[in-house]
């Protein structure tokens, strides 16, 4: 791009006349491209296959009118520019779809459609007229835009050719009428008009860095270039000769009037000499010192620091001339060798003209240092070049240098085109990047002149269902230890239940000969000294088999406590972030593991079913908090259910635990990742826990009633492991840790006043891809049908199931209000504000049906205080048969 | 005034000259206008031109001018154009 001939800053303001003219250029342009959203593609391509060669055919006409009229350039070079600009373009776009359907991609349910911008405002520079002109035209037509061109005033009568050119090759073949125009002359306030016009959807300046400020200044969306300011480094194991070659080729090409041309070469000090030799040979003029300077003073305005207009696209020798270079005839280049960059080497910035800064580095560090200072003076974002054999230094450039396109042994100008050395996007427009003050690096290309819409189909969510692999249940499960060999085994257990002989009974099921080690810890959550210390025991014996005997407590630890014997480096408290999709949570669980221990859970409760979970808690003393840990690496390996070891049992704890199994099951069958596989689990075990769990509690030794409530636990854990709880145990989980309400208790409290809740019309719906309607309601319908309770309706068969819970809530003897706990109304009145934020942070709730407001929460704790006959039955969203 | 409709039917083939000459005869009538578009397929800057030019003399008639049957293609055509405010449309 060129910094030269700014715009006239002293044009007259727009007279009303020429505001007619300005609204008529857009009417027509609106016109067309309304008309133009009517094109199907194949009707497009032939209008660009007509215009490609058009513009082909007059690429030289073209050429030559244009360094007539600019006095810039080759007509040579030009002609190779416009055929680029046209053939190179279509062979990139021929094949692609800008119309309708551009792209598809069937396994992400995502389509892209194509939405062409309308009206472009297209400014479009000295150096390269016509080609750009060509370039964009072919853009326009091809994504169905029309186009108002603003050429630089030097150059109107080239590029207002090339835009009658396409134009009528475009028409001729279908195109709109009025789809390209071209301003009859301009100034600033015309181009300034046209930039705020509402009817203007895009502008793309191709032009120096006032017009491509004023582009951005606009308020409209803008595509614009930056100015450059090459680099190249030339590396001691390049082949020089290639080099050399590209680098004449490159700076010549068009008298270096393209603006990813090279400026400055920094050559390593080894080849320094080799490279200048061939440069003289192949007709460069090596400037000695004295020239240099003659040269930096003349060819860069000593007041600005840039180029001086005149030299910009001369002929190497008619600047030597002009500068008074006494060199050869037929010198293609001028090479002036430079000591630093900056102010102070006037020659270090571009030049878009044959004169060629080179700085001998004495190391690679000080050629990519001084690569560095030259990309920073003022080509951010631009262009860079390096000549190398050494994979590790071209990616280090490309690391270190801030350019859209770092071109590889190839040359610089031509190569940033694109298509013709390398495999880049072809274009007449460079993205800058922020660094050149665009917003984008893309060569640009058609998609730029595109909107592309995604139309985004739901997908059917990816859901899972993961259990351990053994299971072995039923009296006397136990027995299947002895299939478990180890070299050392720990039983991780608590002193209650070692008096109880549990233990005893474990250690006479092992293979004979397993040694054993026991360890005792305390009946309560696992905290974290308790943890680490259980790791120092399985590190001293290297253990290879742990052995949760105990409740949920028990096992809890065993987890954690395999968790870091196998991962040392595992970091609790990171591994404890909060998630709110398992698949796509931040924090990964460690795979690689030190150490391998087989983890066998052997619950001696019937409830939290942490014997199948993926799910441990553990208690920070020292912070005063909970860490909850999810990961299914976390599941136990096997699980034995044996009822022998629940038999005795105590009643309390019997209706507590039973009813966190009731729990978990009704949560994880109206959670919201429900699926058949955990419907299948939380039906069956809702199920046994309404036909066994009262004789459990009434008749502490049926075996029967044992078994089947132990199972129920296991069957209910697997189903919430899968689907997981919901806002019943958020409550549940908030009240316990403030008043100390054991955990099933809490949940008893909360319960019948929760199913009420997700029966009714929700507040606000729960986000949630894995299911197509609200079905709580009628969720808690199917499961008063599967217990016989009767009712009509689905509010008939809700409020039915409420009841039968409240009436097992009674037999099981449970305290039915929270102020049956004890806890004075004013003391819970005070705690709930902090109840209600305990509980809609934790994460519980993520999975239920409805999602609960804070204020429905403290609703909810306000009704669970009254208690029995307060349930709040709210119309359920429809009335359907369940 | 009278509040039977004249209705015409724009011929898909030829529709900028359809247009005109409904607009020319707008001259006689103070009715409203009905054009049925169910035979346009497409529309051309030719055709847009011709209904602005349209709505322009059915402004100055204080006549109403609906369109009928219009693709959705086409009403995406006219909103572009910025046409759709100056006439009624129905199916």
């Amino acid at each position: 791009m060129s910094t030269i001939a700014p715009m006239k800053e002293d044009a007259p303001t727009l007279c009303p006349e020429r505001i007619a003219y300005l609204e008529g250029l857009v009417r027509q342009a609106r016109t067309a491209a309304a008309v133009f959203t009517q094109y199907t593609q194949e009707e497009v391509d032939c209008i660009v296959k007509a215009m490609t060669l058009a513009g082909l055919e007059q690429a030289q006409p073209l050429a030559r009118l244009a360094v007539e009229e600019t006095g810039l350039g080759v007509m040579e070079d030009k002609v190779i520019k416009n055929m680029t600009a046209t053939e190179f373009a279509y062979n990139y776009v021929r094949d692609k779809r800008t119309v309708g359907a551009i792209r598809e991609y069937p396994e992400r349910g995502l389509v892209e459609v194509a939405e062409p911008i309308g009206v472009i405002f297209s400014l479009t520079p000295i150096t390269n007229p016509t080609s750009t002109v060509l370039f964009k035209c072919i853009m326009a037509i091809k994504t169905r835009n029309a186009v108002i061109f603003s050429p630089h005033p030097s150059a109107w009568r080239c590029c207002s050719e090339a835009v009658k050119i396409m134009y009528d090759a475009a028409v001729e073949h279908g195109a709109p009428a009025g789809v390209f125009s071209c301003l009859e002359s301009h100034n600033l306030q015309d181009n300034a008009y046209l930039m705020h016009h509402k009817d203007v959807g895009l502008i793309d300046a191709t032009g120096g860095p006032g017009a491509v400020k004023a582009a951005y200044s606009s308020g409209k969306p803008a595509l614009g270039v930056g100015p450059g300011n090459t680099p190249v480094y030339l590396e001691k194991t390049a082949d020089v000769g290639m080099a050399v070659v590209d680098i004449i080729i490159s700076k010549t090409f068009d008298n270096g009037t393209i603006c990813a041309s090279e400026q400055t070469v920094v050559i390593d000090d080894e080849i320094y000499d080799l490279v200048l030799k061939k440069f003289a040979d192949l007709g460069a003029h090596i400037c000695n010192q004295q020239e240099t300077e003659l040269l930096g003073r003349t060819v860069i305005d000593p007041q600005t620091g840039h180029m001086q207009p005149m030299a910009v696209g001369q002929k190497a020798t008619r600047i030597a001339r002009f500068v008074g270079l006494s060199v050869k005839p037929k010198t293609k280049l001028l090479i002036a060798p430079i000591q630093g960059v900056g102010r102070e080497h006037p020659l270090s910035v571009e030049k878009l003209f044959p004169v060629l800064a080179v700085y001998r580095a004495k190391s690679m560090d000080e050629a990519l240092k001084v690569c560095v200072d030259v990309n920073h003076a003022g080509g951010l974002g631009h262009t860079a070049v390096i000549f190398s054999r050494n994979d590790e230094i071209i990616r280090k450039f490309g690391e270190v240098i801030n350019a859209g396109r770092i071109i590889v042994n190839s040359p610089g100008s031509i190569g940033a085109l694109g298509g013709v050395y390398n495999d880049l996007v072809p274009t007449f427009s460079f993205g800058c990047g922020t660094g050149g003050g665009n917003s984008t690096t893309d060569n640009l290309n058609v998609y730029h002149y595109l909107n592309i819409k995604r139309v985004a189909r739901r997908t059917q969510q990816h859901m899972w269902f993961r259990i351990p692999n053994q299971i072995y249940f039923n009296l006397n499960a136990v027995e299947n230890l002895r299939q478990f060999p180890s070299r050392s085994t720990i039983i991780l257990t608590n002193a209650a239940l070692e008096r109880m002989g549990h233990v005893d009974t474990v250690r006479r099921h092992l293979p004979p000969q397993t040694p054993v080690h026991v360890s005792v810890i305390p009946d309560a959550e696992p905290e974290v000294k308790v943890v680490l210390q259980g790791v120092v025991d399985l590190n001293f014996y290297k253990a290879d088999q742990i052995i949760a005997l105990g409740g949920g407590s028990v096992m809890d630890a065993a987890k954690i406590m395999k968790l870091k014997y196998e991962s040392p480096e595992a970091d609790l408290e990171e591994l404890a972030a909060t998630f709110l999709d398992l698949r796509k949570r931040v924090v990964q669980y460690p795979t690689a593991k030190l150490n391998h221990a087989r983890l066998i859970a052997v619950p001696t409760t019937s409830g939290t079913g942490s014997e199948v979970t993926p799910f441990a808690v553990l208690t920070d003393k020292e912070r005063g908090r909970k860490v909850t840990l999810a990961d299914y690496s976390l599941s136990p390996d096997v699980a034995i259910v044996d009822p022998q070891f629940v038999m005795s049992m105590p009643k309390g704890l019997t209706a507590d635990t039973g009813i966190d199994c009731l729990t978990h099951a009704l949560e994880a069958g109206v959670s919201s990742y429900s699926s058949p596989y955990t419907d299948s689990n939380a039906m069956q075990a809702i199920r046994l826990v309404f036909k066994y769990l009262p004789v459990a509690f009434e008749h502490p030794q049926d075996e029967e009633a044992r078994s089947m409530m132990h199972n129920a636990a296991c069957i209910a854990a697997i189903a919430f492991s899968n689907a997981s709880v919901g806002v019943n145990h958020a409550l549940a989980h908030a009240l316990g840790a403030r008043f100390g309400v054991p955990h099933g208790r809490a949940n008893a409290l909360m319960l019948p006043h929760v199913i009420a809740y997700n029966a009714a019309v929700p507040t606000k719906f729960m986000p949630s891809p894995f299911q197509r309607a609200y079905v709580a309601h009628a969720r808690y319908a199917t499961i008063a049908d599967l217990l016989g309770l009767g009712g009509h309706t689905i509010e008939e068969k809700v409020k039915n199931l409420v009841t039968a819970v409240e009436q097992l809530l009674d037999r099981l003897e449970v305290p039915r209000s929270i102020a049956d706990l004890g806890i004075a109304k004013d003391e819970f009145e005070r705690a709930i504000p902090d109840l209600a934020k305990v509980a809609f942070d934790d994460p519980s709730w993520r999975s239920n049906p409805r999602m609960p407001l804070i204020s429905e929460l403290i609703e909810l704790f306000q009704i669970a205080y009254q208690g029995r006959g307060t349930v709040k039955h709210a119309k359920a969203p429809q009335e359907q048969t369940a | 005034m009278d509040t039977v409709a004249v209705w015409r039917k724009v011929d898909g083939a030829r529709v900028a000259e359809a247009l005109d000459e409904a607009r020319q005869r707008l001259a006689g009538t103070d009715r409203e206008v009905v054009l049925d578009f169910s035979g346009v397929s497409r529309i051309s800057p030719e055709a847009l031109a011709a209904l602005d030019k349209l709505a322009g003399a059915a402004e100055e008639k204080s006549v109403k001018v609906a369109l009928r049957a219009v693709t959705v293609e086409i009403y995406r055509v006219l909103k572009l154009a910025k046409l759709t405010a100056r006439f009624t449309f129905f199916n």
